[in-house]
């Protein structure tokens, strides 16, 4: 107290003076903001020297699926001429990845190819982008139509919801209570194959004693997804099976099962990275699960991002256009391109896979 | 003698301490530099585009920061703030969605949603007593869940093209967002009431001590009251902007936003103990860190790295200032013993 009564004394002499200064500098600042922009540097395209330049934006950076989808794109944007970059923000929110939709759009990128986390939060900003001459390829999450140009789909949404909801009816015996631990509860194609899965619940007869009892969502974060798990055993004593369609889902699923007295009792499927899930398998916890190569997605997305910068598609239905090893690829209704039918992962042939 | 340190307490009060006028202007003058090398050093940065893009991004920021500056000035925090916006965005959507009243209406009521979120936790720390930290973790969980509620997973995103259009529109060729002049009046008010009346003098009072502060006449739980307000009006504004600006309302606007409003409230020069702090300081801390992040990512600094310099830099600036403050202390209290044995006559008043 002593100290602090002492400190107030010297201080106040010259705190006008001061003051003033401090709005002065506020002023010159924000004067330098609005004004510094002025000196207009000239556009100068990228480093590549007349080389077109893509850049990729995943929902969020350090995600291992992500990683691979990148990885194939990576090579794609290589093969198809582009110097590439991969933009993205550390977590996967709807608004974070407009900073980098911006920051591409000012790097007067020629192509944006994005996942987007949002499918209209993304929209104005890309409307920007394009309207400064970007193309806009969406992959892996689509955006609003009317913001891209195309969109590249792995598989058609519902194969892949139909396939996870085979997979735990075949471990679980067509009967009996399940789960669903998904990602954010506002993710695109999280949500499309959940509705796709619980409309086949209603309408097929062979699922007709199969429960969905809960929808929990792990955010995409390995410790939440873990917490969801035990959650959902804890609150589901009769639970016979969990579908994650989510990588980071079902590895956190898997982890946690492991080391349970669920282990090899309650049936996890839905789509996991087989690097990540190999010893799930393996130890007898997970039987089977689902999923693409992500690699061909980023891959394909590049070439089609060449065809539309090039000129040679537009992304109206029947387009079609080169996509280097996988041959040729057709566009689709409402602008969407597929690559191919997911693939089941089990035990006989999860070492063919290294991604 | 206690006559005498009183008055003199509350005569110091009147004024603003000259070592955070240093502060902020530091913060200012390492913002110019900032934006100097930029310019120079930094490809595409120096150009309208930056000024537009970076501008909206840091409205929200800059936005929640001002009541929140009075907030930790007071010494009481507000982690609520981005589960505010974020139920307001539900709220907002649901009514756009469901109630077919005009778009107007829509985002007044949206806007009362803070002030009900506010006054929710106005009451439980001022009535209640409880701590605001325990209070506003328990509300920052609160309020999100009840968007998750309101709105389900679902989006809305069929607002009035207009209205985004207008949110995203420039003023002439300057490359300012319009809605920057509404931002700066919102600074100018909360400018003025921190420094210019006798309510914002007496949240410095309450920051160094709530007993002297009643004392001298605050009364403590209402000014309290009105800052929660403030802090909820506010995000609800904010909730309804990104909402117009995103053309989508949906739970999870503005997740994770309380923490970088409030590194940035302390980058600009507010204590975290409370009593010391400006709005000009505060707004330089928030374009700081917004500058920053911006040029660093046009110069390709990867996100992870990005993170690690923001954190230092919030670091360093809340420590520099207590390092300082902790010498000089010693320094002018080594010159005080020496006086006071000097002379026979004690008492800190005459240092």
């Amino acid at each position: 107290m002593k100290g602090k009564t002492m400190e107030l004394f010297s201080t106040f002499r010259s705190a006008k003076g001061r003051r003033g200064a401090a709005f002065a500098a506020l002023a010159v600042s924000v004067a330098l903001v609005a004004t510094g922009c002025a000196a207009d540097s000239p556009a100068t395209p990228g480093e590549g020297g007349g080389d077109s330049t893509i850049a990729f934006l995943p929902k969020q950076l350090n995600n291992p699926y992500t990683d691979v989808v990148l990885g194939g794109g990576e090579d794609g944007a290589k093969e198809a001429g582009f110097t590439s970059q991969v933009l993205g923000p550390l977590e996967a929110s709807a608004s974070a990845q407009i900073p980098f939709i911006e920051q591409a759009t000012q790097e007067q990128t020629n192509v944006i190819v994005i996942a987007a986390n949002d499918p209209d939060a993304v929209g104005p900003s890309l409307q920007a982008a394009r309207e400064a001459g970007a193309k806009i390829v969406a992959f892996d999450s689509d955006t609003n139509p009317d913001y891209r140009d195309i969109f590249i789909s792995q598989v058609v949404a519902k194969d892949v919801a139909l396939i996870q909801l085979e997979i735990i009816s075949e471990q679980i015996g067509g009967e009996g209570e399940i789960a669903i631990l998904s990602a954010t509860a506002t993710a695109t194609n999280q949500n499309e194959w959940i509705k796709f899965m619980e409309e086949e619940l209603d309408s097929n007869p062979d699922y007709a004693n199969i429960k969905l009892v809960a929808k929990v969502y792990g955010d995409d974060d390995a410790d939440k997804s873990f917490q969801e798990t035990q959650g959902l055993l804890s609150s589901y004593p009769n639970l016979k099976g969990i579908i994650s369609p989510t990588t980071v889902g079902i590895a956190a699923a898997a982890k946690y099962l492991s080391t349970s007295d669920y282990k090899g009792k309650v049936a996890l499927t839905g789509l996991g990275l087989p690097n990540e899930m190999r010893e799930f398998v393996k130890d007898g916890t997970v039987t089977e699960f689902a999923l693409w190569d992500p690699a061909q997605l980023g891959y394909v997305a590049a070439f089609a991002g060449k065809a539309l910068l090039d000129g040679t598609i537009t992304g109206a239905e029947g387009d079609k256009f080169d996509a280097g090893d996988l041959g040729e690829i057709t566009v689709g209704a409402n602008g969407v391109a597929i690559v191919g039918p997911p693939t089941r992962f089990n035990a006989e042939n999860i070492d063919d896979y290294d991604f | 003698m206690s006559e005498i340190l009183s008055t003199a307490v509350v005569k110091q009060r009147s004024g603003l301490p000259k070592r955070l006028l240093g502060h902020d202007a530091i913060i200012i003058y390492t913002l110019i530099l900032v934006i100097i090398i930029a310019s120079f050093t930094v490809k595409f940065f120096a150009g309208p585009l930056t000024v537009g893009f970076l501008l909206i991004q840091v409205i929200p920021i800059l936005l929640i920061a001002m009541p929140m500056a009075l907030v930790i000035i007071s010494e009481e925090i507000d982690l609520s703030v981005a589960s505010i916006a974020g139920l307001t965005s539900a709220v907002m959507g649901v009514l756009w969605r469901d109630s077919g009243w005009d778009i107007g209406f829509v985002i007044v009521a949206s806007i009362f949603v803070g002030v009900i979120c506010g006054a929710f936790n106005g009451f439980l720390i001022t009535v209640v007593g409880l701590p605001s930290l325990a209070v506003t973790i328990g509300t920052l969980a609160l309020f999100r869940g009840l968007a998750l509620v309101v709105i389900g997973d679902q989006k809305v995103a069929n607002f009035p093209k207009e209205l985004n259009q207008f949110v995203l529109s420039k003023i002439g060729a300057t490359g300012i967002p319009v809605v920057m002049i509404f931002v700066v009046v919102i600074i100018a008010i909360f400018a003025i009431i921190l420094h210019f009346t006798p309510f914002g003098r007496g949240l410095y009072a309450l920051g160094h001590s709530k007993e002297a502060a009643a004392f001298v006449g605050i009364r403590v739980g209402v000014a309290k009251f009105w800052l929660f307000i403030g802090t909820g009006v506010v995000s609800s504004i904010v909730g309804v902007f990104l909402t117009l600006r995103l053309a989508s309302a949906g739970p999870d606007n503005g997740t994770g936003m309380e923490l970088s409003v409030i590194a940035a409230v302390l980058l600009g020069g507010v204590s975290i103990f409370g009593g010391r702090g400006t709005i000009p300081g505060v707004v330089g801390g928030v374009l700081l860190i917004g500058v920053l992040t911006y040029a660093l990512r046009l110069a390709k600094v990867p996100e992870t790295a990005l993170i690690i310099v923001t954190g230092s830099l919030l670091v360093i600036s809340v420590v520099a200032p207590s390092v300082t403050a902790w010498a000089r202390e010693r320094m002018r209290l080594a010159r005080l013993h020496k006086e006071v044995q000097g002379s026979s006559t004690p008492g800190p008043i005459s240092a």
